[in-house]
């Protein structure tokens, strides 16, 4: 079990700068997620933390030592590749043990590890099985099991469950999470699923560009997103942004977008948002708090309704406001109808304001 | 249920932080390559790219190897008719051949994989049989079809009243024998790899052009033959190279007789060469084939090029 | 409006008359048949009658009233006897395997170890080594064999089969280092990666990953690099002369022939036999070959 630290990291292939000063300190069993959008430098991180993609500029210590220059073998790490990476010459048992035999532990050893490892994933039984007998999911458990046999300081995932299913994803998370649990491994996942992010992770660190935009708890993301970035990027479906400006109403501050919307601002922000009166700023609301009308004192505006999704639950309702779609989230006992109007509610106290010049929330 | 407690020879300690380690692995990642490219390299060197060059040098001696003729040799081949007639022959020989065999190829390669799938190992299997068996030995079933006296095929043409033919010894037919001996033993080739690619055209694209009426013929024309187009060409380009510079077959057919009607570059160095002893001539024939292949390999090279830049 | 009938034309010619697709469907197939009949008869027929001729007696065979493409007179294995006890056959045989087995190895090692370097350790110009890989594969031996001649000559290996060892390689090594890149290539890279994690080095990675997977490429390389070993003419044919250094293609074309009257029999009996261990291989791993040999070009 081992910390890992990354201080100033940099990559660059040959004309592009995939990783541009990374710095980030992952504390010893804990379960770090990487999210972004494609081609953020999230797997070329992960690859280089690996030992598999050479260092351009700055430092990787695992368990407090420099391995930048050590090969992926000795840095005692494992990973688990999304497309599985097993080997299909040999049976499960073989793959398993793959590592070890090489690394010459004794038989009986290799044994009883790759037994153990093998009982807490539930595949015993395939031990004898080559991989193209099993089905995805289990060729999923048995790079997990190569993986967790060497009981190595760190476990690296790049994306493990995105050739799976939704249903199986669903269920592959779970054991990894239990899996976790059982080891409390210091593991560093990456994904571009949000779900997987937030279910899995202990604290998430968003990517974008080469650079880290924000990194907390699943919940902090979720309610107090750093920047513009991690507000549209955590959530789905995503944040609205609207265009609006700042002003103060009998008192308190407020925003207006066009002439259409008037939210009032929560007082306890007004020392936060003084600065910015009479600026133009972005409006973020969540389409969970665009709800359909409520007890309360929200601001309530009618608008047209220009198409719905009903999930069941719940109904998602798109509507434009000032030149903008938006997406509401009512329950389905509203019945919003497509072409119809409807009475929304804006829960303003848990919007955010974005400066549009630094890309700061407010 | 513990998992893995104790491992052993794992690096506890902290690893050892110098940067040399580092560029040394590296260093040594590219010399492990140069190491395993050696043999390769060595090969190529000296045994074809040194016997090249030797070649072109060894063109430009005369006969005994003692004095440096320049082109000499080169102009007194020009001056020969039998070097004409080898020219001729050549060209005529790997064109007709590789027309035959690209057709043959075409044909077998379409039957076979028109029907049932259950049969066609056993079919394709069959029609290999020539291009399995080592030409050399094949070509002397063909001689004793082909002999004067005894000849098979004269006893079959017999059987049917018509006059027996001089496989052999007329130049037209001597001509004809090689080409076909040649068609019997490279079809099998077109026909592997022209299967290989029409197995490799999605069904959809069939199942599409019926939706869109179709013809048999105008599927071959619209939708098998484009989807081939390249492998046609690379087979028929590395064809053309092979027949080209065949040697077995003439050799031991014809030994380029009748009145030097069937030889090639390659039986015609031999017998300049090493036959009659004068190597520095026979160099000077062989390298005659060299522009026709150079630029035949570039095509070809162009073709397959997307592979190679892909590793 | 004309595209919808036009449409609707089409579609109810395609549907309407299954019977016709059904009619169209027999004419395909027995034309096919046809074909096959046709090519398989002009395929197989020289290897028929060299089969005929090899068990005939010397006197059906020189009895020109006889139909020669059947056995009338009763079958002998008088040629096979006479070929394995009487001429040097057998020799030509050993030295024949001695050739090809050491040729085989020696294409293998090196074209296995130069095709991982190339598809798998990029290094500067490994591109370019590739495609002269590729190019020199094209080169024909009858291109090389005067100027080899001299140089065997000068290194005294003239007239000895080991000669052969050393220049059959030029012939075997492009090919197969070029279908083991592709086989190599075709490997994902994540299995590397897994296996440097694994902590294996190279040449385990070699041994242990690369070529336990790429398997059916390296029996494609090896039936290739045998049969050229195997069935080679031109090189033997100039280089060597002596009886007891002679491989079986040149042994059977040239000495078995000597003597005032052709032994016909005995001839045929050789060719079959000299050709017996390629296409018994071949009987038993035509997939393997086929698919490397096609893997080769279609892969491009
Ligand atoms: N071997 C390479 N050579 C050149 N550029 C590369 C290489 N690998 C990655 N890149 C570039 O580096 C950037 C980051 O790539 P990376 O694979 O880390 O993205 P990612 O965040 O994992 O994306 P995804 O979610 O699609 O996997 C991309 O712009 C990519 O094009
Ligand atoms: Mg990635």
């Amino acid at each position: 079990m081992a910390n890992v630290s990354l201080t100033n990291l940099h990559k660059s292939f040959d004309r592009t700068e995939a990783v541009c000063g990374i710095n980030l300190e992952i504390a010893d069993n804990e379960f770090v997620v990487l999210v972004g959008p494609s081609g953020c430098g999230k797997s070329t991180t992960l690859r280089m933390i690996a030992g598999l993609e050479e260092i351009t500029e700055g430092d990787i210590r695992i368990g407090g030592g420099l391995v930048n220059d050590v090969p992926p073998k000795d840095r005692n790490i494992a990973m688990v590749f999304q497309n599985y990476a097993l080997y299909p010459h040999m049976t499960v048992f073989q793959n398993m043990s793959f590592g070890l035999r090489l690394r010459k532990y004794p038989k009986d050893e290799i044994q009883r590890l790759v037994g153990d490892a093998a009982e807490v994933l539930g595949i015993t039984e395939l031990l004898q099985r080559r991989p193209k007998q099993l089905s995805g999911g289990q060729r999923q458990r048995v790079a997990m099991g190569r993986a967790i046999v060497r009981n190595p300081q760190v476990f690296l995932f790049d994306e493990p469950l995105s050739n799976l299913d939704a249903k199986l994803r669903g269920q592959m998370r779970i054991e990894i999470k239990r899996v976790h649990q059982h080891l409390k491994t210091t593991t560093v996942y990456v994904t571009h699923d949000q779900v997987e992010a937030m279910t899995l992770a202990d604290r998430v660190v968003v990517m974008n560009n080469g650079l880290i935009e924000q990194v907390g708890t699943p919940s902090e993301l979720y309610h107090q997103p750093k920047t513009h970035f991690v507000a549209g990027f955590i959530g789905s479906p995503a944040m609205n942004f609207l265009n609006c400006k700042l002003f103060k109403d009998s008192g308190s501050l407020a925003v207006s977008v066009g002439d259409i919307l008037k939210l009032q601002m929560p007082a306890d922000r007004n020392t936060r948002y003084e600065p910015y009166l009479g600026r133009d700023l972005v409006l973020g609301i969540r389409p969970e708090h665009v709800h359909e009308k409520r007890a309360g004192n929200e601001v309530q505006t009618e608008v047209k309704v220009n198409f719905i999704e009903p999930l069941g639950m719940e109904t998602m309702v798109y509507f434009t406001v000032n030149g903008v779609e938006l997406c509401g989230r009512v329950s389905p006992e509203a019945d919003p109808r497509p072409g119809q109007t409807a009475v929304l509610s804006f829960d303003a106290g848990k919007s955010h304001l974005i400066d549009p010049e630094t890309n700061q929330v407010l | 249920m513990t998992v893995g407690v104790a491992v052993r020879g794992l690096p506890e300690r902290a690893p050892s932080v110098r940067r040399g380690r580092f560029y040394l692995w590296l260093r040594r990642r590219s010399t492990i390559a140069v190491m395993m490219c050696f043999p390769l390299l060595a090969i190529i060197t000296c045994l074809v790219a040194y016997p090249f060059a030797y070649s072109i040098y060894l063109s430009m001696l005369n006969k005994a190897e003692t004095a440096f003729v320049g082109f000499g040799n080169f102009l007194f081949l020009f001056k020969r008719e039998t070097f004409w007639l080898v020219v001729q022959q050549s060209i005529l020989f790997a064109l007709v051949a590789v027309i035959f065999k690209a057709l043959i190829g075409l044909i077998a390669a379409h039957a076979v994989n028109t029907i049932p799938s259950k049969g066609q190992r056993k079919w394709r299997g069959m029609m290999m049989v020539p291009w399995v068996i080592p030409p050399a030995l094949s070509t002397l079933g063909w001689w004793w079809l082909f002999e004067p006296t005894y000849s098979a095929f004269n006893w079959l043409l017999a059987e049917f009243a018509v006059p027996a033919v001089p496989w052999l010894s007329d130049v037209f037919w001597a001509r004809f024998s090689v080409i076909l001996v040649n068609v019997w033993v490279g079809a099998p080739f077109f026909l592997i790899m022209y299967l290989a690619s029409l197995k490799s055209i999605p069904e959809d694209l069939y199942e599409a052009a019926s939706i869109d009426g179709a013809s048999a013929w105008q599927k071959l024309f619209h939708v098998t033959l484009p989807m081939m187009r390249n492998i046609i060409a690379i087979t028929v380009l590395f064809s053309i190279i092979v027949t080209f510079a065949n040697f077995d077959i003439v050799r031991v057919l014809t030994q380029g007789g009748p009145r030097n009607s069937t030889h090639l570059f390659a039986t015609y160095a031999f017998r300049v060469g090493i036959e009659s002893g004068d190597i520095p001539l026979g160099a000077a024939v062989s390298l005659f084939m060299f522009p026709a292949l150079a630029i035949l390999s570039f095509v070809i090279l162009r073709n397959v090029r997307q592979r190679t830049v892909n590793i | 409006m004309t595209n919808v009938t036009r449409n609707n034309g089409a579609l109810s010619a395609l549907l309407g008359s299954k019977s016709n697709i059904h009619v169209n469907r027999r004419w395909a197939l027995f034309a096919s048949y046809a074909c096959l009949i046709v090519f398989v008869i002009f395929f197989l027929c020289p290897p028929f009658y060299m089969l005929v001729t090899s068990l005939k007696t010397n006197a059906e065979i020189a009895n020109l009233a006889t139909n020669p493409w059947l056995i009338e007179q009763g079958v002998t294995t008088e040629h096979y006897s006479h070929l394995l006890t009487e001429t040097a056959f057998l020799t030509y045989f050993k030295n024949t395997v001695i050739v090809a087995f050491f040729v085989v190895a020696i294409t293998m090692v090196v074209s296995v170890l130069a095709a991982y370097a190339l598809s798998r350790l990029g290094f500067w110009g490994s591109g370019v080594m590739a495609t002269g890989v590729f190019l020199v594969y094209l080169v024909p031996d009858s291109l090389l064999f005067i100027p080899l001649f001299n140089i065997v000559g000068g290194l005294g290996l003239l007239n000895s089969y080991w000669v052969l060892v050393l220049v059959y390689p030029t012939l075997t090594v492009p090919f197969c280092t070029w279908i083991m890149i592709g086989y190599f290539a075709s490997i994902p890279k994540e299995l590397d990666e897994a296996a440097l994690i694994d902590g294996a080095n190279h040449m385990q990675m070699l041994l242990k990953v690369f070529i336990p997977v790429a398997l059916p490429g390296l029996i494609a390389a090896t039936i290739f690099a045998f049969t050229v070993s195997w069935a080679s003419f031109l090189y033997p044919l100039a280089y060597i002369y002596s009886d007891n250094q002679m491989v079986l293609t040149v042994g059977t074309v040239t000495t078995l022939i000597k003597g005032d009257v052709f032994h016909w029999g005995g001839l045929m009996a050789g060719a079959l036999l000299a050709a017996a261990p390629p296409v018994i291989l071949y009987a038993f791993l035509m997939d393997y070959y086929i698919a490397g040999l096609t893997s080769g070009a279609t892969k491009g």
